[in-house]
């Protein structure tokens, strides 16, 4: 087996990874609920909630983090891990999210 | 189930009672925009004597979070009724609902403790169940302002949320 076919592609993966700007995504909270509900990141990038609302919520991972989110303020989270994240507003436990972080 | 919320209880009865013995009599824009006010304004009152007496952090978290949510939709509430030059109109389910929260709160008054809290925490959840019904059922189909129908169906989202988060509250006390 010749080294070149598997080694390439991995050199091009690390190159990708390491020359990928960190990203901000942007979720709007507006009338009682996260939109997108389900977005796409990269460990490193930040996750940005926008609330529109009039009511305070939370982006809350059950045994994690939380983020608050006061009346019409933003707060963010910078995704460390691969893995989904899924989160709720504590306040309104209604309102749920979800986070796909790739490697 | 010694406090069972009457308050809920024996209201809401006249929202569901009405538009099935009188299809004709289902409540104006008037009398929606004023049981909806008066239903989050008695759940500020109710939450304020949880604030006071509660020793208990997810107990007062949560009134707390019932009386900035409720009053922030209360603001709304207003602000949408002067828009339309709307009066909100008193009428029997919001006069109910008031007699009914008072006899809530004189009984929570007598408690304290765990036996507060509980009591507390479990009114809230049927209440919010009930007022989410009376939202469904009645209040939302009979509202013919399009902005008034938009904020009652709001306040359902946030109410259900609310429900849930008192269950959550309820589970922990347990």
């Amino acid at each position: 087996m010749n080294h070149r076919f598997w080694v390439l592609p991995a050199l091009v993966l690390a190159a990708g990874t390491a020359c990928a700007q960190a990203e901000t995504i942007t979720v709007t909270v507006d009338k009682m609920a996260f939109s997108p509900a389900r977005v796409e990141a990269r460990v490193g990038d930040t996750i940005e909630w926008v609330n529109k609302d009039a009511f305070a919520h939370t982006a809350t991972v059950k045994g994690g983090w939380e983020v608050m989110l006061p009346v019409k303020k933003s707060g963010s989270v910078t995704v460390d891990k691969a893995g989904t994240i899924d989160y709720f507003c504590r306040f309104h436990p209604n309102m749920k999210g979800t986070i796909d972080v790739t490697p | 189930m010694h406090f069972r919320p009457l308050a809920a209880t024996a209201a809401l009865c006249l929202l569901f009672a009405a538009p099935l013995a009188h299809a004709a009599d289902k409540p104006t824009d008037p009398q929606i925009a004023h049981i909806a006010y008066t239903a989050g304004a008695l759940d500020v009152e109710v939450a304020k004597l949880a604030i006071a007496k509660s020793q208990n952090k997810d107990v007062v978290g949560f009134a707390n979070d019932m009386v900035r949510d409720h009053e922030a939709v209360n603001v709304q509430a207003l602000d949408l009724v002067k828009k339309l030059n709307v009066t909100p109109q008193d009428n029997a389910t919001s006069k109910a609902l008031t007699d009914e929260i008072a006899a809530e709160k004189a009984k929570l008054e007598k408690l304290d403790g765990a036996a507060f809290d509980k009591a507390y925490v479990d009114n809230e959840v049927a209440y919010h169940k009930q007022v989410n019904e009376a939202l469904k059922t009645v209040l939302i189909p009979s509202a013919e302002n399009a902005e008034l129908k938009s904020l009652l169906e709001t306040g359902l989202k946030i109410f259900e949320g609310h429900q849930q988060h008192a269950e959550m509250v309820a589970a922990g006390l347990k």
